[in-house]
Parts: C-alpha cells; structure tokens; sequence
C-alpha cells in the first residue's frame, strides 16, 4: 500500500458514510474488500461474484480483460460493487488515498440505487451470494458425475448462454401463470355484453383453443423450454434454471446502466465536495473526476451520459430558466426530491425518454450514424428536426433494447413438435451467422427442429434447424 | 446504517486469486481444438521456417465465439461528437465496433479475436496425431521414445501432487495405536482421549514413487533430398522449404533419437548441413538421379535398411532433364526398395504444371506400396500432403 493503511480507509469511510446520511441516500449495509490486479481481473470475469459456477467463456473473458490490461489497451475499474445484502465492493489496493476515498464515494451512490431503484427490488439482493454459490455447487456437482461430466455440463451451459437474455425485460410486470392466461383467454372470448339483446340474435360463443403451448407469445425462451421439452432430465432443466437465474439477476444491471453509473458519479462529485478536502486533494479528485466522466467522441459514455441527464434535472428543479418555467410550469419539488423520485422509479429507457431534453442532446452534440457502403456515416443531428430521430435511436441502443426480442409461438408448429420463433423486427436485420449458431444451440437444447421466422432485407424468411442441419425458406 | 466491513488484502490466498484457473485451462482446450481444425490455413498464412520456438504466433480463433441473437449490420447508432458534427460526416467504418472503436458489447466483432501461441505449441498440435509410419523392429535399437512412467512404490519424500492420501491416513491410525498410553480400560480414560486431537505428522506423509521408463523405438533416419536448382524459383524453395521444416519439426519433437540427413542436389548431389539446407541458394540443371544416388550412398556406408528404418523425402518441381528420366526412375525405385517410406513432392505453383514437364507421370510407373507422390501447388497444400505421407492411419491402409 502507498501513502495510506487501512486505518486511515475506516477513518474516511466514516466521514464518506456521514456525508451520505446527510445528503438523505439511503444504503444497505456496506463491505470493501482489498484486492490486486490479479484478483481485481478474476472478480470481473465471474461478474463480481465470489463464487460462481465453472465455464469457460469465463476463462475466456479472463484471457481477454488481461491481455487487454497487459498491453494497456484498458485500465482496470477503480472499484466493483455488486447488488447484494451488504453489497460487496472491491478496492484495488494500489489506488493512491484520493482514489480509494472516490472510489468509496461512488460505491455508496451504486449502494444507495441498489437499494432503491424499481428494477433492483426482484431481486433479493440479501440472497444474491448464497444464490451463485448455489448454483456453482450444483454445477461442479453434475460436472463430478461421472455419468455426465463435462463435456454433457458444458454442451446444455453453451446452448444456455446463447438464449440466457431472450427473456422478458422488465421484471416489474408480473408474468402470469398458465391458469390466468387460460382464465383471461377464456374471458376475452366471452360475447360482449350487448344492451340491445333482446332484439339482436345473440352472437356465438367461440370456445379458444386453450390447450396451445404458448398461450401467448412467450419471451423466456430458457424457461419455456424448460417446461416444455418432455425429454430433458432433471439435471439439464436444473442447469437451464442455474443459467436463468444468473441472468435475471444481472438484467437490472443492464437495463440501468446509464442511471446507475450517472448516479453514483452525481453523489461522488456532491460527497467529495462536501468533504472540505485539502487542495492537493481536490485537484487530484477534479483530474480523476473528469477522466472518468469524460464524452469520449463517437460512443456514448454512460458516467458521462448519466452524469449530464442528473445534473440537468437538478438544475431545473432548482434554478430553472425562464423559458423552461413558461413550458413546464414551477417545479413542484426541490431538486433533491425531484433526484430520488427519479432514481427509484425510472429505468435507462424511461429515463432518457424522459429526461434527455432537446437542449441537452444539442449540448452534448450526440448524433445518429448509419452504416452508408461501408462507412459509417452521420444521418441525424441534434437539430430541431433531428432531435427526435436520434432519441428513438438512442432509446433502441441501450439497455436491453440492443438486444432482438424473440419469441415462443408454437411449440407444437404443424403437429410437430416444431419449435417456431418470431423475432419482432423493428428494422433492424438479425446478424445472419449468428442467428444460424444461435440456433442450433436452440435446437441442441429443444430437441425438435425449431423455425425462426425473421425479416432480411425487407423480406420475411425463415431460419430453420433440424436435424439435417440449417436451411433457410422465404415466406410469402 | 451499520459501521462498513474491511477486509484487508489477503495476498496469499491462492483460492481466490487464481479461482479462473479451471475454466482458463478449459478454454485453452477449446483454443487447441480450434487450432487443429483451422491449421491448414494457419500453416498458409505464416511463414514460419527458421522462426524460433518461441515466436508467437497470431492465431484467429473460430471455435470459440459465444453465439447470440444479435443484431446485424444494418443497425443504426448513436455517438458523441464534438460539437459540431454535420449530416454526412464520416464517422467510422461499418463492420467494425463503430466510430472510435470499441462500441457497445453486443457486436459480433467484439467476439472474433485472436489468440497468441508459441511456434512450439503450434508444432505440437499439429503433430498430435501424426508419426513414422510402417517402424519397423531392427536390430540394435536405439531411438528413445515415448517416456512414459510406471508406480514404483512409495517414499516419504515426494511432490505434492503424488501424495498418497489413503496411506497417509492409514500411518496416521498407526502412529496413534502406537502412541496410545496402556489403559486399564476405564471408560474415563477412553473418552478423554477420544477427544485429544491427533493432528496429522509430516513423517505420516507418504508419496507415490514412480519411476520413469523408455521405450525403445528402431532406429530411425530421415533423408531430406531437396532440388536447388536454377528452375526452382523463390516461390518453390519456400514451398519446399515449408514441408521440409514441418517435416524437421515433427521429427525433432516427437522422435529424441532420429538421425536427418539432408542432401541437396542439382546436377550433382551433396550432403549439406542443416543451415545449409534451409537457406542456401544454388543454382543449374536438373538430375534427380544424383540426389538418389547420393542418398543410396549414404545409406549403404552409414544406414544399412536390416538395422534402420528409413525414410526419404524428396522435394522437386519435376523440371527433370530429359535423359535423367530414365535413370532417376531407376534410382527412386532402389531407393524405395530400401526404404519404409519414400515421398516425392512435387512443387508446382499455380499454373506452372501446364508449361512445365513433371516427374508425376514418369513416376507413374513406378508401382511400390511405399512410395507416394503429392502436388504441392499453394501454400494450402502443404499440410495436407505432409499429412498424407506420415498419417497414423497409413499403416492400416497399407495393411488392408
């Protein structure tokens, strides 16, 4: 360690954790965990989590974040937190003081949005560790067997990973059982009722087909298959729900991405400057603080992005414009309020959807691209026309918005057993050889052929796996 | 709100710190499997004669993408300019991660990368299932191959990982029986020392020994015959010089004691050291009969085929003289008379086998079981016909 021991962490995190009671954020309980690099490149691979079940795409990963670390193509994070109960954070221990007291600033914020916002509360953060753990036990228990083995493990885990984010997104919404749906089914066929009856004939009731698997286009594509492929063993459906699992719990990381990073970037900056710190500290505080937070051109900076979108509304619940008083009215709370009504009611989507304003957008010059031959070239500007555009573009490149949404609409295609999917296009094409993998691994774990029925080029096709392999049929 | 946790940094704790071990060496398998599938083209598009062992190789894997329905490359994005960017500005080229480089992690592109590997551990992938085929037992072996060991055993001194668990325990027991104070079989007695731990004693340590062992392979000599003459362009040496690297690579790493012989000829043949063969240039006509010749010469004064095995390697772009004709097939059928094995490559870069004449059709008529031919026409081809002559399964073939 440099210029600090651990003593003088306690002694800021006491002042940090005073600052932040003041502020009003409201935190669980809070661990820190001193690491090396070393440590600091494994906890990132397996997501944070101190234990999790064996892959090797985690091995994979690992290779990857060192060698990127290695040549310097990336620095490591200054902290990790994960949601948990107490959340957990890493500190590399090579941090000079006035980073690990950043650091320690910024993981409160995470802590405070943990614990607060909508998207965090299916998850029971108090289980999270237990949780992996769990499943790790249960993973290395199958790969011992030596009647599976790896080889078995890993071909279920692989095909799983490809499908563990075709799932529903907002966990908020409740899924409904197999009896509501039928319920609701039933009661949607119900005639209307009519005030004329006694002079019209009565229309006829139509019984629903309610024994087809879906009901409804179903999302949770693991899930689904799951419950609905006869032939799996408990083993592999116990692995698909492992994988199930570990996804749902990383999907609020996903879908906040923007907030949660703009948010704990927001309270590190009003902690520290509220912490009355020596110049020599405060400079090196502003020089990190910028570094972290800056646009880097072309992309989009989430702390930066994040960061903006907060201070903005701030201000204009504290101190707004003139024009913006005429166009909105007076703010109806203080910024503050304004700030944690925001942080717990809101995902990325809706939070730019609400809050990036025109004047923002056209600040931040963010701007719409599109693939032209083969060079990416600017479409759409902030401009008053363009505004729009590049919003809608922004809203469908973040969270989990980037990734296709398909889903389960027959099991039993043509009598079959056919599995046959829809992907909601929405103009934007699947990536084809992907798809065809993805697939595959889709059939690996069904059984049965599966469809994927896709529009390429203004044109609906349908993928199909089977087992002579891959095809492709236009539909009409 | 509770005071916060620290936990001090715990160097030591090997657990942790290296928890990725496991699924690293696992993805290095896949790494591996992936090689071997695509190493064709990675033979092709390295040169790597002369390189050394430790030259790190790029290798694009292919294997081991993670699959996903991801979007294609039509999707628009949006960035962060600078202030003033303009409708039109070129930001980026598509197909790549977008503008600036990394974009977000959901792009295919992300998910194609390479990996690096040592020359040495590109050799031993390759050769993984190749050997000398057809060994024959001779006389006076002498090769030392495959070290295997056998349990020999057991010592109180040995590696961690040849700990012998269950007999550790079993002197553990031993040692407490011994150590156990006479009772008059008092219950008292008994139960206290029930409880008295009995911790484990470096001298209960007991390692499995084991011994190495050779095996004892016939002896074994590889003549390299290479053509230098004029006709054989950059182009040809470089094919040539390839197979014949791969061919000294496999032999050095999966045989310790196998004799190389290199002979080089044009108009006349001469025996030339390693660095000679590998990188000198000559030039002149062509008679294929000298480097057989030299190589029967060899053979009798030095590796007599009822001791040796031999094996003889010829590579050529066939642009024989005419007259030679006639005594080269004489010559390689005596020398595939001698040998297990006896390959003919033949060099042709594309196109170049229709205005050149080719000792294909001459050998033709040269109808031994042990003796091959290839056409090496690309890069490409290499592998494949250095796997058509040293395959595992050519022993078989033969046999059947």
């Amino acid at each position: 360690m440099a210029d600090y021991d651990l003593k003088d962490l306690v002694a800021w995190d006491a002042r940090i954790r005073e600052a932040v009671a003041k502020l009003g954020l409201n935190c669980y309980d809070q661990e820190f965990e001193l690491c090396d690099h070393y440590q600091m490149l494994g906890y990132m691979a397996y997501s944070g989590m101190p234990s999790h079940y064996p892959h090797w795409s985690y091995g994979k990963q690992y290779e990857k974040l060192k060698t990127l670390y290695d040549y310097g193509v990336s620095g490591l994070p200054y902290e990790m937190v994960i949601n948990a109960k107490p959340s957990i954070a890493y500190l590399m221990r090579d941090n000079s003081l006035l980073l690990q007291v950043l650091t320690m600033a910024h993981v409160y914020g995470h802590n405070d949005f943990f614990k607060n916002n909508f998207t965090f509360r299916s998850t029971r953060a108090e289980l999270t560790v237990e949780l992996f753990k769990a499943h790790a036990m249960r993973v290395r228990k199958y790969v011992e067997d030596p009647s599976l083995g790896i080889d078995a493990v890993e071909r279920v885990l692989d095909a799983a990973h490809a499908l563990a984010f075709q799932r529903r997104r907002n966990l908020a919404i409740r899924k409904l059982s197999r009896e509501e749906q039928v319920k609701l089914t039933m009661e949607a066929a119900q005639p209307k009722p009519d005030s004329y009856r006694k002079i019209h004939r009565p229309s006829e009731f139509q019984a629903p087909d309610v024994n087809k698997v879906p009901l409804e286009p179903e999302q949770d594509l693991l899930l689904f298959i799951r419950d609905y492929n006869p032939y799996l063993t408990e083993w592999e459906k116990d692995l698909l729900t492992i994988v199930d699992e570990g996804a749902r719990s990383f999907l609020p990381m996903i879908e906040t991405k923007i907030m949660n990073e703009g948010w704990a970037s927001y309270w590190h900056k009003r902690i520290l400057d509220s912490l009355g710190l020596d110049q020599g500290l405060y400079l090196e505080f502003l020089v990190r603080h910028n570094q972290v937070v800056r646009p880097i051109p072309g992309q989009i900076n989430p702390y930066h992005l994040g960061l903006k979108i907060w201070e903005d509304i701030h201000r204009r619940y504290t101190n707004p414009a003139p024009e913006e008083i005429e166009r909105d009215g007076r703010p109806d709370r203080t910024g503050d309020e304004k700030l944690f009504q925001v942080r717990e009611v809101e995902r990325d989507t809706s939070f730019v959807r609400r809050y990036l304003t025109a004047e923002l957008a056209r600040e931040l010059d963010l701007f719409k691209f599109e693939p032209r031959g083969s060079d990416l070239v600017v479409s759409e500007v902030s401009d008053e026309d363009g505004f729009e555009e590049v919003k809608e573009t922004l809203l469908r490149n973040i969270g989990t918005n980037s990734i296709p949404v398909i889903k389960a609409e027959d099991a039993d295609f043509g009598q079959n057993r056919t599995l046959y999917l829809r992907h909601y296009h929405d103009g934007r094409d699947l990536h084809l050889e992907y798809a065809e993998k993805t697939l595959a691994y889709v059939y690996a774990l069904w059984g049965r052929e599966c469809a994927l029925e896709t529009v390429v080029r203004g044109r609906r096709i349908l993928l199909i796996y089977n087992e002579r392999g891959f095809s492709t049929r236009t539909i009409k | 709100m509770v005071d916060s946790i620290f936990r001090d940094y715990r160097g030591s704790n090997a657990e942790r710190s290296d928890r990725s071990a496991g699924d690293r060496t696992r993805h290095r398998q896949k790494v591996r499997e992936s090689i071997r599938t695509n190493i064709a083209d990675i033979i092709a598009e390295e040169s790597i004669i002369g390189k050394d062992k430790d030259k790190i190789i790029k290798v694009p894997l292919r294997g081991v993408k993670e699959y996903r329905f991801v979007y294609g490359d039509n999707a628009p994005g949006v960035g962060q300019g600078d202030g003033n960017t303009e409708p039109g500005q070129v930001v980026g080229k598509a197909g790549t991660e977008g503008p600036g480089g990394d974009r977000a992690g959901d792009r295919p592109g992300v998910d194609y990368y390479e990996t690096d590997v040592t020359l040495e551990e590109l050799i031993d992938i390759m050769f993984e299932d190749l050997e000398l085929p057809d060994l024959d037992r001779k006389a006076l072996r002498e090769i030392e191959s495959r070290r295997t060991s056998k349990p020999k055993g057991h010592r109180k001194v040995g590696i961690r990982a040849r700990l012998d668990k269950r007999r550790t325990a079993k002197q553990r027991v031993m040692r407490k029986l011994a150590t156990r104070p006479e009772t008059d079989g008092s219950e008292e007695q008994e139960t206290d020392e029930a409880e008295r731990r009995f911790p484990f004693h470096t001298d209960d340590l007991r390692y499995r020994h084991v011994e190495p062992k050779m095996r004892r392979e016939s002896n074994a000599v590889v003549m390299c015959i290479m053509d230098t003459s004029g006709s054989m362009d950059t182009m040809k040496k470089y094919l040539a010089r390839s197979f014949f690297f791969l061919l000294y690579q496999f032999i050095t790493t999966r045989y310790r004691n196998v004799e190389i012989v290199f002979i080089a000829h044009h108009t006349e043949a001469k025996e030339v050291s390693e660095e000679e063969f590998f990188h000198k240039g000559e030039s002149g006509g062509t008679f294929i009969s000298s480097g057989y010749v030299k190589a029967l010469e060899i053979i009798h004064e030095r590796y007599h085929p009822s001791i040796w095995n031999v094996y003889a390697f010829h590579c050529s772009d066939g642009d024989n003289f005419d007259s030679d004709n006639p005594a080269a097939l004489r010559s390689a059928r005596e020398l595939a008379e001698v040998c297990n094995l006896f390959g003919y490559g033949e060099i042709k870069p594309l196109g170049s086998r229709y205005y050149e004449s080719s000792m294909l059709s001459v050998f033709r008529r040269l109808n031994m079981p042990n003796f091959h031919t290839v056409l090496i026409e690309r890069k490409e081809d290499i592998w494949p016909s250095f796997k058509t002559f040293l395959a595992k399964e050519r022993a078989s073939e033969g046999a059947a």
